[in-house]
């Protein structure tokens, strides 16, 4: 059992940082550590430039295959490149869809012809995805999806219609994924498609969703007769929750790490607030403050159990705890930083609703425990999947 | 980066699995806390000559295994899991790093031999108080060698320990100077060792009464006269790590033992096991051993780097107060959840659950609990003046 990245990965570290520091500045400055989660609205310009430069120098879809324009990077040197990426300030990757979860289900499932016109805008920071999974009645019960999907034989297009929500970026995505139903006679998973669509047509409404901290990343889309190729569905109809669901395996893993390092920031962030203005005193928040740090190392090395694999078949197991682990830490992460901030936790940056960073982060973690799979849904897939106690009950519908 | 068990390292795990789970049943646990030792001697002859558990953290050149922390931690978690009544932890957990730390070569020669010949070693290093680290033994020091007066309580396995290494506080010192470490023959004349009931019958606790113990200057660890405080500490450090690990087995355990109950228990005409309030419990249980677990093996490759030379004593004291702070709350979590899950029975004697609860406790209070090890942390975080 060891602790430490190999010689060669940390020679990597050394490369990814150095570029980072040399490019991540200038026009760049401004947009470091910005853009991250409940910050997704801010900047988005620049990012889109921010990921195209990451992209002309070859730091996008790292671990994509060669033939893609990847580096086929291994676990280690995409933790590496995370790790770094966070520590420097990197901003919230506004291609991140793209890159670790429709790339990823392009290679495994898509077609030739798929992988070919889709794959190389997202390598080159071009194209940004969004996804459209969510439904009003389809929230934790994902496969209740109701937009549907019909064929139309003599155009040999896709026609959807019907309403996703909660889907970030919408307004700056050139496209969308979306679950759809292709038999409407079916129910549950069965008949589903998974489609691409583009966003940039008629059929595409996108309304914002204004959140509790004033600004919305969030958005409701209407599709009223959206059309969509014959070509761009992702395996066959009726295939749709097999693709939904392997796409959703490739969101947990290699990021995990560097969406830590962003806690660690936001952590620092407190400990010297703490030390500035007297809350280093208090007893009881000098205790959460440790705390928090203890929850931060293990959730650190949760994931690099999880990340080395193991022999005894735990992978599945020690992998499911981690979105519950977080969010539940992340979410009391939030409350310490209003209770180090005292009195001044209830002062605004500016009128008319400017909250810093701080601020920011208390009410967004509030989401952090719903969306991904809400803390209680996560503790049935744990209950059921990893400890083997028996299923919920379904309903009829 | 691999951060998991090596195969050698599984091997260990799964001998000890299987050596534990047949010889610590429920039955032999509840027979060994009926002896006057708390554990049966003959299995502490098999576990010491034929196992040879205790000679893992003793290097090669001494006649030891010349393993590491992780193989320790591998094994102790599976002596925690099961219960195991031993004096393996005192012996090999708290005896052996003091020695490897703080004794001479010819000390350690000597002591670390007897213990690989089956003798049972423990340390001496709390006072009156469970909080802090006062001792109460004076030493009294002569050109002769030392007198030793006073009282040192909470010792591990101190009623059945052929010798004992013992923290003593030099006359006219105070706060952290003047400690000073002795190894002390159990047969000495003016040591009494008082047998300590204890909640937790499975694990044994003694104090130390010291009357005029006159010891010679090539029993002081080290053989020179210097404070030792900081190196107590780093002792207990690495003392609080093996604590873990029976922390995380014992964790694990509570919940097994716990599902193995209620997927038979039936109300209501299903399982209680398909409930969502059990299940939610069930789930969270999980995480905290899961979690523990990680916490520990963080702990024990910060043990080996430290006992290699590649890390320093506030690394690890980092790491060991993470472990120690984590795995004593999720422990004790997972144990009162499990009598919780149990129902009824959860309270009898009969089941075996309320055995983890106590044993939860215990260790929770043993080496300083989470509080003690949170408030050493922010020590390290706020107080240090180094911004981050």
């Amino acid at each position: 059992m060891k602790l430490r990245f190999s010689a060669s990965d940390e020679a990597f570290r050394i490369e990814v940082a150095n570029w980072l520091r040399d490019n991540l500045c200038g026009e760049f400055e401004s947009i470091r550590f910005r853009g991250g989660p409940g910050d997704e609205h801010s900047f988005v310009e620049e990012r889109k430039a921010w990921e195209r430069k990451l992209g002309e120098a070859g730091w996008t879809c790292i671990g994509w295959p060669q033939d893609w324009g990847g580096r086929a990077a291994s676990i280690e040197q995409q933790v590496v490149f995370n790790e770094e990426y966070a520590r420097a300030g990197g901003p919230g990757r506004i291609g991140h869809i793209g890159e670790t979860l429709m790339g990823p289900t392009l290679i495994a499932y898509g077609s030739e012809a798929q992988k070919a016109k889709y794959l190389p805008s997202i390598r080159s920071g071009d194209a940004i995805w969004c996804q459209g999974y969510s439904e009003p009645s389809a929230g934790s019960d994902l496969a209740n999806v109701k937009t549907k999907a019909v064929f139309d034989e003599q155009a040999q297009v896709w026609h959807i219609s019907g309403q996703k929500v909660w889907t970030s970026l919408a307004h700056e995505s050139q496209y969308c994924f979306v679950v759809a139903r292709t038999d409407p006679q079916a129910k549950g998973h069965k008949g589903l498609g998974f489609f691409m669509l583009d966003m940039d047509q008629p059929g595409v409404t996108i309304r914002p969703i204004e959140q509790l901290t004033g600004t919305s990343e969030f958005n409701e889309v209407f599709f009223d007769s959206a059309v969509c190729s014959a070509d761009d569905i992702v395996g066959k109809p009726g295939e749709g929750w097999q693709v939904a669901m392997a796409l959703l395996g490739f969101e947990r893993g290699v990021s995990t790490l560097g969406q830590q390092m962003l806690f660690q920031n936001e952590f620092n962030d407190i400990v010297q607030l703490a030390k500035r203005n007297g809350a280093d005193r208090d007893p009881m928040l000098r205790q959460r403050i440790a705390e928090a740090h203890i929850g931060l190392r293990i959730m650190r090395y949760n994931t690099l159990r999880v990340l080395s694999g193991s022999d005894q078949g735990e992978l599945q197991a020690e992998g499911m705890i981690y979105k519950l682990y977080w969010s539940s830490w992340h979410r009391n992460l939030g409350k310490l930083a209003m209770d180090v901030m005292g009195a001044d936790s209830e002062i605004l940056e500016a009128e008319p609703y400017a909250l810093n960073r701080l601020q920011s982060m208390f009410l967004f973690t509030r989401a952090d425990t719903i969306y991904g799979g809400t803390n209680q849904i996560q503790r049935n897939l744990i209950a059921e999947r990893a400890l083997g106690m028996p299923r919920e009950p379904r309903g009829n519908n | 980066m691999e951060f998991k068990f090596t195969d050698e390292q599984i091997m260990i795990r799964d001998t000890a699995e299987a050596f534990v789970s047949e010889v610590s049943t429920s039955a032999a646990v509840r027979n060994a806390m009926l002896m006057p030792a708390g554990y049966d001697a003959d299995l502490w002859r098999q576990i010491s000559a034929d196992m040879y558990w205790q000679a893992l953290p003793i290097p090669e050149a001494l006649g030891g295994l010349g393993l590491g922390y992780v193989e320790l931690a591998a094994t102790l978690e599976q002596t925690g899991r099961f219960l195991l009544c031993s004096p393996l932890m005192a012996t090999a957990a708290l005896a052996v790093p003091a020695i490897r730390l703080a004794a001479s070569d010819t000390q350690q020669a000597l002591y670390l031999g007897r213990i690989l010949e089956g003798q049972v070693a423990t340390l001496g290093y709390s006072g009156i108080q469970t909080h802090g680290s006062d001792i109460n033994v004076q030493a009294n020091v002569t050109d002769q060698g030392v007198c030793l007066n006073g009282i040192s309580r909470h010792v591990l396995n101190g009623q059945s320990a052929d010798f004992i290494i013992v923290a003593a506080k030099e006359t006219f010192t105070s706060g952290e100077q003047g400690l000073s470490l002795w190894f002390v023959d159990s047969d000495t004349q003016g040591l009494a060792i008082k047998a300590l009931p204890t909640m937790d019958q499975t694990r044994r606790l003694a104090e130390l009464q010291l009357d005029n113990v006159v010891l010679s200057p090539q029993q002081r660890l080290g053989g020179v006269a210097q404070c030792q405080a900081e190196l107590l500490s780093t002792i207990l450090d690495l003392a609080a790590i093996a604590v873990s690990a029976e922390q995380v087995g014992g964790a694990q355990q509570s919940l097994d033992i716990s599902i193995a109950y209620i997927k038979e228990r039936v109300q209501f005409g299903r399982t209680i096991a398909s409930y969502q309030a059990i299940k939610h419990k069930c789930a969270d249980m999980m995480l905290k051993a899961e979690s523990a677990r990680s916490g520990l093996y963080y702990a024990a490759c910060i043990a080996d780097e430290f006992l290699a030379g590649a890390c320093d004593t506030e690394t690890l004291a980092e790491a060991a107060s993470i472990s120690k702070a984590y795995s004593s709350e999720a422990f004790f979590f997972n144990a009162g959840c499990g009598i919780q899950l149990h129902g009824g029975v959860g309270i009898t004697s009969e089941y075996d659950i309320q055995l983890y609860f106590k044993r939860a406790k215990a260790l929770e209070s043993f080496l300083g609990n989470a509080s003690e090890h949170r408030e050493r942390l922010a020590k390290q975080l706020l107080d240090s003046g180094v911004m981050l």
